[in-house]
């Protein structure tokens, strides 16, 4: 992709007030088909409104959103749905004892016939559920089972892979690695560079810049509702953006608080780790 | 979207989802297994049990309850009570009693305005449960003994009486009586036409929830009403409608009952909602919502049905009834949750 396209979604100085709280202020990014853009951010550094501001639940209160090259306006969620914009929260919107096929059509059903005769088209459904997920590398033992016993890993790439099958564009991943382990982790990132490669922009959200910089084309650090950059992979590497994310002074404000409590060898390593990050 | 459907390989780990477990998963299970056992058991100690005139007169009882089981189900698979269901039968039959009989209203048009007041009824629980995120349980309750009282303050104010008879002399009577209350012969023996009405709902009920889009908001609703919503199904809207299911259904047992016996008691219905909950509980459905059968419920109506009459035939005193419900439903209960977890368990 060349410079000169217009980026599939760019964010432009974007504000959010609660009242008198300054959510978010000043964020700028861009998001290119066919690369990640992480969001990197400890919590209340203002993810959360930032995906909001996206998934159209929260209009900025200032600043503009760009989708290939025109102003964007969003009333609601499902209005960022209808444009192509999927968001996958932290708690997926699935129903665990409900069969995957369900699930996965869950809100949008195929039906055949018509009249007093029109059904879920259950057969399609399968089918469908079995292929998408095949497409995405994860092979489905029977579609039947209740998504509750799918690991969290697997219960992500359903989320991301209906999410595809939907028609999106753009796909916001809201902390898809946090609640799990590593190998658990490093299946949601092949995911994520699945979805990737099949020409989609991801705005993928996390708190941990190991699992975003091996995957990120772009990074985005957030830090009290306030940018602290936006960067190409090419302008900071992996230990500048570990710096930037678990900064030096919380890491010396942490040795602190340990100090207090009497933890000294923790505290101690803590400060040594600080110093290495070069603060 | 369309997409181009490539069927992957049969995957070699499908096998170990046998059928023994396909079968085991399904909710409707425990009550299909405990139907099967009590009428081998009642069918050995009683020829009368066994016979095509007492097979009639078990499925009777059975049917009216069925179809109340069928409603509840839904209902509860979508995550709500309704304490209110056995009450809405006797304001049904009321309505359409009294309209017939003191304003000489016809029939027809009287059991009309009762299907009128019972969408109504229906409408009201879901809009204030849904509207007021409380319990289920509690709201119905309200419901149950405000109706309660309605059907026999309303009942005495109007008659003077608590048992309201005489509409077999009203017009449209007789039609009315053929379609609902009158007998079908099969053989040389009689059976209910409530009984026809039973099974077709079942059927009707259970292809709604498992092969239709209501179907599956039905589950979702139940499961997890929030993620839902996320997903743009109507939670709500499934709820209220669950609801007015269920009156609905309490409107053709009340219309059932009140043609069948050309009158009604002012207290008719009180104390069966709990026996609805339990045929659905005995048939699968979870209590906490978002699981259960359609048919399951059917069948836990039919064990109900089987026991009633078979404890008369093999002329058992009648109050151990209640006993074997209790034992029933504990049993249910435990069997629905420790087959659910081992299918669980053995599907990851």
């Amino acid at each position: 992709m060349t410079k000169t396209t217009a980026p599939l979604l760019e964010v432009r100085n974007i504000s959010k007030f609660f009242g008198s709280v300054i959510s978010l202020k000043d964020v700028s990014t861009v998001v290119r088909a066919g690369q990640v853009t992480c969001v990197l951010g400890d919590n209340g550094a203002g993810k959360s409104t930032f995906i909001k501001a996206l998934a159209g639940v929260h209009e900025p209160d200032e600043g503009e959103l760009l989708m290939d090259g025109a102003p964007l306006k969003l009333d609601s969620p499902r209005d960022a749905l209808d444009r192509g914009i999927a968001t996958v929260y932290q708690d997926l919107a699935m129903i665990p004892l409900m069969a995957i096929w369900r699930n996965f059509f869950l809100g949008s059903e195929p039906t055949k016939g018509w009249g007093p005769l029109r059904r879920f088209d259950v057969e399609k459904a399968k089918k469908i559920t079995r292929s998408e997920m095949g497409d995405m590398g994860i092979d489905i033992r029977d579609p039947d089972q209740p998504v509750g016993t799918l690991s969290g890993g697997e219960r992500q790439s359903v989320a991301i892979a209906r999410a595809v099958h939907f028609g999106a564009r753009l796909l916001i991943l809201d902390e898809p690695t946090s609640a799990l382990g590593v190998k658990q982790a490093g299946v949601v990132l092949r995911y994520i560079a699945q979805a990737r490669d099949r020409g989609l922009g991801v705005i993928f959200i996390t708190h941990n810049p190991h699992h975003a910089y091996p995957i990120g084309n772009r990074f985005l650090v957030l830090k009290r509702g306030r940018s602290l950059g936006d960067f190409a992979k090419s302008e900071i590497s992996r230990e500048e953006l570990t710096r930037l994310m678990a900064g030096g002074a919380e890491l010396e404000d942490l040795a602190h608080e340990l100090h207090e409590g009497g933890v000294e060898e923790a505290a101690a390593e803590l400060e040594s780790e600080a110093r290495e990050l070069g603060v | 979207m369309t997409t181009t459907v490539v069927q992957p390989p049969a995957d070699e780990r499908v096998a170990t989802t046998g059928r023994l477990r396909r079968l085991l998963i399904r909710p409707e299970i425990g009550a299909l297994f405990g139907a099967i056992v009590v009428l081998v058991f009642f069918s050995i100690l009683s020829d009368t049990f066994r016979s095509a005139d007492g097979v009639a007169n078990w499925l009777d009882p059975a049917s009216t309850l069925g179809i109340m089981a069928v409603a509840v189900g839904l209902l509860m698979i979508g995550g709500e009570f309704d304490l209110s269901a056995g009450v809405q039968t006797g304001t049904a039959a009321l309505t359409v009693a009294i309209l017939s009989t003191k304003y000489h209203v016809n029939v027809w048009l009287a059991i009309l305005i009762a299907l009128g007041l019972a969408l109504a009824i229906g409408y009201f629980n879901g809009i204030v449960v849904t509207r007021t995120k409380l319990p289920s349980f509690i709201i119905t309750l309200g419901t149950f003994l405000g109706l309660q009282g309605i059907n026999l303050g309303l009942t005495k104010a109007l008659t003077g009486t608590v048992l309201v008879s005489g509409l077999a002399n009203e017009g449209g009577f007789t039609s009315a009586h053929f379609l609902f209350a009158s007998s079908v012969k099969f053989g040389s023996h009689l059976f209910h036409v409530s009984i026809v009405w039973w099974i077709l709902l079942t059927i009707a009920a259970s292809y709604l929830l498992l092969r239709s889009r209501f179907g599956n908001w039905i589950f979702a609703s139940g499961g997890d009403d929030l993620a839902a919503r996320n997903v743009g199904v109507p939670a709500d809207r499934t709820k209220i409608q669950l609801f007015m299911g269920v009156s609905v259904a309490a409107w053709l047992v009340g219309t059932i009952g009140v043609l069948r016996f050309n009158g009604v008691q002012a207290s008719q219905g009180i104390g069966q909602e709990l026996i609805y909950i339990v045929a659905a509980v005995i048939g699968g459905c979870l209590l906490t919502g978002g699981y259960g059968s359609v048919v399951g419920a059917s069948l836990g109506a039919l064990i109900f049905g089987m026991v009633s009459q078979g404890i008369v035939y093999v002329h058992w005193d009648n109050n151990w009834f209640k006993l074997f419900l209790g034992v029933m439903l504990l049993i249910a209960v435990l069997a629905n949750t420790y087959l659910r977890r081992y299918a669980e368990r053995s599907r990851r």
